[in-house]
């Protein structure tokens, strides 16, 4: 079967007399990869860089004819963030949390970020404006509001981090459960994703709301997972997803305090099994040293109070807030073994791979250059159970893992890394290599007519960890796993188009006088300042 | 024996990793003027910078003998793990860095980082030392984890920052923060400290002969030693013996001389 490219496009026809023609028989080839959820830039990465020389000096890239120098194992430099992308055969990536006072930083960097399209969502679960309107269950007004918000920081998708949290954090308190109230707003997480996921779809964002539950990173937590998806199960309409659950690994614990900790995936995998409205990524944990970053500013507190390692933690303003904690994941630690063991679990006990994607919440569960050793573990059985033979022991004897033959095929592994999460982003270009996709393909050398995975997860992690081409908008951007051509990347965002234009009101006007640092008339970025940008437009329903 | 004698006086940075004994170990005179330096950014070779004489055909672990100051060099016996190397001269930055076993001698003084990420083996400086001596790297909690370092002159700030274990001695006077963070291990000080000894220390010892401005608050009293033991070698105090940082929860000690420290009396009164 031939993939005919033109013009940057797949399409149905060309001139082969013309053509350059690159002979991918004996070989595997893919749609270029997509990550849904990787923190690659903004203020938060880049004070993870800033925290972190001891993890630039052991990963040094040095600069070539064609590619920049840079540094980081965990918090990589921008070029090179893009670099490693593409040599992974990756060209599409989502930057998934951006304060919104910080969307000019971030802009800066996704600009920077070559090789891949990329695109960024703002925090909007605890502004301070949308805990107002949906209060008031003002659902067409935070939904103007939201698409103001969108123009304004060139956003993608809602992204909602611990629902009413992040706001209590800025009074030293957090909320405990879905139904707890927020101090001085009289409102409770379910009000808050309840509303935010009916904005959502009267603004029929590309996207569902994207959300990192509240309790993440606490034992028996999965239940404020379980109650999270039950609470938007009555706004799915017919089978398409309404909700999508981050970094899942990170909300799927059990039992009542660290020592009795347990995996909670077996209950998570059975809920989402039988209900459609919902979507997941996994948030593999990989036994490395890495660098974890959330907004979720009361998490990142208690991890600090965990490692007594050195931590970040700042207030977004009337927006959000954030934390840093470097973080070793041990296999002889029991919590953290049991966290690999969940992530896997919950991989190969969701029987549609439609709605679970492979992503480590780059870098909070392990850099993303770990995505290969994933693959491997979700294609062979055997991989899983040697890595399992090396971690805490009661860990192993309380993981599913033994007990689970499933392996994923080649088909399904397209579908975690790439053509899954284009379809939860509504990226219609990408993740397929149909006429009319963009030519983002990614070819890997491996034979799956001869290969057997299972044995040979070896050549899987070589082969997936070096592409032997990739192909970004009909180029050739990598060959045998080296850049041989940079290339920018686009920025994706969302206009979205009302019934009316929204008007800023008088009162947000005044609000930002009085409450932010930064004045109403500074606070949008003009569509120059995205080096490529490429809106998408969506007619709103109001 | 091997001996490098450069070739003029050092004017910008070089760093020259490959000075170390397993480095030259079972290499030609070529072979060895051959390796590959930094001098600013242009890349050279030992070579081009040093003159070479070999006293004996290549062993397995030969001692390197540096005759000159090699100052401006940084990184010599970096993560060396055998045999010796003598510095006839001062020596730069990074001296023996994540080194792993044998032997550093220097007659002359020494930069900053001396024996940083030390895993073992010794280093004995004769002149004075500049900061962080066995220090772990910026940003690292991974300090020196064994081995000894003895500075003959005085040690600057920050002296074993983040050690988790093996001995520093420094027989002239210490800089400020000497033993911060550190977990476990020993410093010994034969002269004056510039104060806020073990700041943030949680485990180890720090013995300190000379005189010291005051303690950190967050530290308390516990004792009055008549003398201490380092390595198994006794130290003929008296002592007073002071626990912290309990600001950190820790659990490490201080001895300071009672001798040189009369304005330290008022303690006795908690005691």
């Amino acid at each position: 079967m031939d993939i005919l490219i033109s013009d940057g496009k797949i399409v149905e026809k060309v001139d082969e007399r013309k053509a350059k023609v690159i002979d991918a028989s004996g070989m595997t080839v893919m749609p270029g990869g997509v990550d849904i959820h990787s923190h690659i830039a903004g203020a938060e990465v880049n004070a993870g860089r800033l925290l972190r020389p001891e993890d630039h000096v052991k990963d040094v890239e040095a600069k070539t004819a064609l590619t920049r120098s840079g540094v980081g194992h965990s918090v990589p430099s921008t070029f090179t963030t893009g670099y490693r992308y593409s040599r992974m055969g990756y060209t599409t990536v989502m930057n998934p949390s951006m304060p919104p006072l910080e969307a000019r930083h971030t802009h800066e960097e996704l600009n920077d970020i070559p090789m891949i399209d990329k695109a960024t969502f703002p925090l909007l679960g605890d502004w301070w404006f949308v805990l107002e309107h949906l209060r008031d269950n003002q659902i067409e007004k935070c939904a103007a509001h939201v698409a103001w918000m969108m123009h304004a920081t060139k956003g993608y998708a809602i992204k909602i981090v611990n629902p009413g949290g992040l706001e209590a954090w800025g009074f030293g308190k957090n909320v405990e459960s879905i139904d707890d109230s927020v101090p001085h707003f009289n409102i409770t997480p379910r009000e808050i994703i309840r509303g935010l996921c009916k904005v959502n779809k009267a603004l029929n964002l590309p996207h569902t709301i994207h959300v990192h539950t509240n309790n993440l990173g606490k034992p028996g937590n999965y239940t404020t997972a379980l109650e999270t998806m039950k609470c938007v199960e009555d706004l799915a309409e017919e089978d398409s997803p309404v909700m999508h659950i981050t970094h899942c690994q990170f909300s799927a614990f059990k039992g009542s305090d660290w020592r009795t900790m347990r995996s909670g995936a077996e209950e998570i995998a059975k809920y989402v099994n039988r209900h459609t409205h919902i979507t997941l990524d996994l948030g593999q944990v990989v036994f490395t040293d890495t660098t974890t970053m959330t907004a979720d500013g009361p998490f990142q507190y208690g991890l600090y109070g965990l490692t007594g390692n050195k931590w970040v933690n700042h207030d977004v303003e009337t927006e959000t807030s954030s934390g840093i904690v470097p973080f070793k994941y041990r296999r002889t630690s029991h919590v953290n073994a049991t966290q690999w063991s969940i992530g896997l679990e919950l991989a190969l006990l969701v029987e549609d791979p439609w709605r679970i994607y492979l992503t480590t919440d780059h870098p909070n569960g392990a850099p993303f250059t770990t995505y290969p050793q994933i693959i491997s573990w979700l294609m062979s059985a055997v991989a899983r159970e040697k890595t399992l033979k090396r971690i805490n022991k009661r860990a192993r004897r309380n993981s599913l893992l033994s007990s689970i033959d499933r392996e994923y095929s080649f088909y399904e592994t397209a579908i975690v890394t790439r053509a899954g999460q284009a379809k939860a982003l509504s990226l219609r270009q990408k993740g397929h290599l149909s006429p009319g996709a963009d030519a983002d393909i990614a070819v890997y050398d491996l034979n799956p007519q001869e290969l057997n995975p299972s044995k040979d997860y070896k050549a899987l992690i070589q082969a997936f960890s070096k592409a032997a081409y990739t192909i970004k908008g009909g180029e050739i951007v990598v060959q045998a796993g080296e850049i041989v051509r940079s290339v920018r990347g686009r920025t994706f965002w969302v206009d979205t188009e009302l019934s009316s234009p929204p008007e800023p009101s008088t009162e947000l006007k005044r609000k930002f006088r009085e409450y932010w640092t930064v004045e109403y008339e500074n606070y949008p970025l003009p569509e120059e300042y995205l080096k490529a940008a490429s809106p998408i437009t969506v007619k709103a329903r109001v | 024996m091997i001996t490098l004698t450069p070739r003029q006086l050092f004017t910008v940075p070089i760093d020259a990793e490959c000075i170390s004994p397993n480095i030259f170990a079972e290499k030609t005179a070529s072979e060895i003027a051959h390796l590959p330096v930094w001098e600013g950014n242009r890349q050279k070779t030992l070579g081009e910078l040093f003159k070479m004489t070999h006293q004996k055909a290549p062993a397995e672990n030969p001692t390197i003998r540096i005759s000159g100051d090699v100052g401006k060099v940084r990184r010599i016996g970096a993560k060396m793990a055998s045999g010796k190397i003598i510095v006839e001269g001062n020596a730069g930055m990074h001296l023996g860095e994540e080194m792993r076993g044998g032997t550093i001698n220097v007659t002359g003084n020494v930069g900053s980082w001396a024996g940083c990420m030390m895993k073992n083996g010794t280093i004995e400086v004769m002149g004075s030392a500049g900061d962080y001596i066995g220090a772990a790297y910026r940003g690292s909690t991974l300090g020196m984890k064994g081995g000894t370092i003895t500075i003959r002159g005085d040690a600057g700030n920050e002296v074993g920052c983040f050690m988790r274990k093996g001995l520093i001695r420094i027989h002239g006077n210490a800089g400020q923060f000497a033993g911060i963070h550190m977990k476990n291990g020993a410093i010994h000080i034969k002269g004056n400290s510039e104060g806020r000894l073990g700041a943030q220390m949680l485990g180890g010892k720090i013995v300190l002969c000379g005189h010291i401005p005051s303690v950190l608050p967050t530290f308390t009293i516990e004792d009055v030693k008549p003398n201490v033991k380092i390595d198994g070698e006794r130290i003929e105090g008296p002592f007073y013996m002071f626990l912290g940082d309990l600001a950190e929860n820790g659990n490490g000690r201080l001895y300071l001389s009672q001798k040189q420290n009369t304005h330290l009396e008022t303690y006795e009164t908690l005691l």
